[in-house]
């Protein structure tokens, strides 16, 4: 599993007709649906998300398919433009942990000693924190804004890619190509970048698509306790807070439609990297 | 069992530089990441004047290394400060006012999450029609993919709004409340012989903890199927079954027993998932525990509050890391050395 190179890893999910296949192609197609959609938004509503266009809390009808909220809102067009917002905050602060974690990931396992003592503690009591709760405690103390939430998520996030890399690389470092190479005079980032981390690449990638639909999760935590993005930004977890006091009085198009989509796309991810698990890791899903 | 012993010693001790760097998390986090806390209690438009009388009356206008003692001294004598709002309460009553509701909100999901999830994975890894296990399989992924307080408000849509079957919010009838023990309603009603009121608590608890144990059951039903389908096809299953021994004696000997021990220890794991979950779920539907204050301090920006709830749920993580380190050690000889 830990030999198998990005190329590899692509060669096999090319074999058609079994579940891990079909898995990893249906989430990448929800996820391709949902990605296309709110880059294509300008031309799927005439709307502006930010703008009152016609009364508040109308229900669903041709002229607005998703109804209107209490400020007279398009919830259709806030529903395509909040999937650009919900988007762009999970794929930058996954990408920040992802980077940060196979940097110090690295760093710990390939050196060790006290460098990699201390960066674990941090690492592993950051880990046991609930994920949400300290996205929470950071969002309080940078304040509301997407790139304060991106922060907040990110250095969540952080661990999952710290362990996992810290682990393989302890392994691979003890391998007999690594050290040939440091006997041949290599430097220790050559050796890092060019022997290390192409092996991990598969894994950091099944890491990564697994993580994202966490990080969908405690973004729309956040905006829905009221900490993620600024209203009016469109965003699917804030517009399901603000919806969530007119349910009782029977508006049930402003929280059905936002929440449906958050749900579809940690479904789309989780499917991704379920099946890309299962082909890099057969030895659980062969029965 | 000395070995044992001494490894739960060993354990306890362990806990101190836990607990110590959980709390020295929450400093940083809360004083040292940029962001003032005075502004964001205040809000932009405070006058100089005002920020000063608060940073004096929150001992923020102090140098960075004796907050951190005071901040830790604090903790250890139990005073978590009062709150900025509302009769200037202490923090430690508003929190142990509302700890209880919190506690049995994890448990019944908790219960009703690995029960539920349970059940449907070993469904899927026992059943011999591939479409079963598909279903299970699939089941693991979509309930893992709910958004807590969606699910809560459909859950509420249908049942509570739309059918009138339970209560949208709330924890019990206030004229039924029974009188205080453990806090935990439930609890306390039996132990009162209070039937109504236990009735009445169960009624008001059942969409929180179907909302949250659903979504916790999703983790349940993944390791399940694993953890059993890793038994069945071990030796001594299939030497069992070549001794015919039947197979409902092969599932409660060979099988059950031996694929229950990664969930429960696994289960520990799922408390910080659960933690988290139950901010959510408090939220939604306004049940009145610690994550349901912290939603509400965070609105009124009540620092000390916003403070004393992230301790206390960094404590209890602690807490229930080490409960289940022991029982693991207990279960398994083999961690113990």
């Amino acid at each position: 599993m830990v030999s198998m190179n990005l190329s590899r890893l692509i060669g096999r999910l090319l074999p058609k007709g079994r579940t891990p296949h079909y898995l990893v192609y249906t989430g990448g197609s929800i996820v391709a649906w949902i990605i296309i959609m709110s880059l294509i938004a300008p031309l799927l509503t005439e709307y502006d998300p930010t703008v009152p266009v016609a009364n508040p809390l109308q229900p669903p009808s041709p002229k607005h398919p998703l109804g209107t909220n209490n400020l007279g809102y398009d919830m259709y067009s806030r529903l395509l433009y909040g999937g650009r917002t919900v988007l762009y905050i999970v794929l930058l602060s996954t990408l920040i942990s992802m980077v940060a974690g196979v940097i110090l990931g690295l760093v710990s396992g390939y050196y060790g000693g006290l460098k990699d003592r201390i960066l674990t503690l941090i690492m592993d009591s950051v880990y046991s924190f609930p994920d949400v709760i300290l996205a929470i405690a950071i969002s309080i103390a940078l304040g509301p804004g997407i790139y304060n939430a991106a922060i907040a998520i990110a250095v969540v996030y952080i661990p999952t890619y710290f362990r996992m890399v810290r682990g393989q690389a302890l392994v691979l470092r003890e391998q007999g190509y690594v050290t040939a190479a440091r006997m041949l005079g290599a430097k220790d980032w050559w050796i890092m970048s060019r022997y290390i981390l192409p092996n991990l690449l598969p894994v950091v990638v099944v890491v990564f698509t697994l993580n994202v639909t966490d990080a969908i999760l405690t973004e729309a935590a956040l905006s829905f306790l009221g900490l993620g993005v600024v209203p009016p930004t469109p965003d699917w977890g804030y517009d399901l807070r603000a919806g969530q006091t007119y349910l009782p009085a029977g508006y049930w198009w402003l929280v059905t439609f936002p929440g449906l989509m958050i749900m579809l796309l940690v479904i789309g991810f989780s499917l991704i990297g379920e099946g890309l698990n299962d082909i890099l890791n057969p030895r659980i899903s062969r029965r | 069992m000395a070995s044992l012993r001494s490894y739960i010693i060993t354990r306890l001790l362990l806990v101190i530089p836990m607990i110590f760097i959980v709390l020295t998390v929450i400093f940083i986090v809360l004083r040292i990441l940029p962001g003032d806390p005075v502004i964001t209690v205040l809000g932009p438009k405070a006058t100089a004047e005002e920020r000063e009388r608060l940073r004096e009356q929150l001992g923020l206008n102090k140098p960075i290394y004796i907050q951190y003692i005071e901040y830790l001294g604090n903790i250890v004598r139990g005073d978590l400060g009062r709150s900025l709002i509302f009769g200037r309460r202490l923090v430690v009553d508003e929190i142990m006012d509302r700890f209880p509701a919190t506690v049995e909100l994890a448990i019944t999901s908790l219960l009703f999450g690995a029960g539920l999830g349970i059940l449907v994975g070993s469904l899927g890894a026992l059943s011999r029609r591939k479409s079963v296990d598909i279903l299970s399989r699939l089941y693991g992924i979509i309930s893992y993919s709910f958004f807590i307080p969606w699910l809560g408000l459909m859950l509420q849509m249908g049942l509570s709004i739309g059918l009138g079957l339970f209560p949208v919010s709330g924890r019990i009838d206030p004229l039924l409340t029974p009188p205080r023990i453990t806090g935990l309603y439930l609890v306390d009603s039996i132990i009162t012989g209070r039937f109504d009121s236990f009735l009445n608590a169960l009624w008001h608890i059942t969409l929180p903890t179907v909302t949250l144990g659903i979504v916790i059951s999703g983790i349940f039903a993944k390791l399940g199927r694993t953890s059993f389908s890793e038994v069945l096809v071990q030796d001594h299953v299939l030497a069992a079954r070549a001794r015919g021994v039947r197979e409902p004696t092969i599932f409660r000997h060979h099988v059950a027993k031996n694929a229950i021990v990664p969930i429960m220890t696994m289960m520990g794991l799922q408390f910080a998932l659960l933690l988290g979950g139950t901010v959510l779920t408090e939220a939604t539907f306004s049940w009145p525990g610690m994550g349901y204050l912290l939603f509400e301090r965070i609105l009124y920006r009540d620092y000390n509050v916003i403070q004393g709830v992230l301790i206390i749920f960094g404590l209890l993580v602690a807490l229930i890391n080490l409960v289940v380190d022991i029982l693991y050690a207990y279960v398994d000889p083999r961690v113990r050395f």
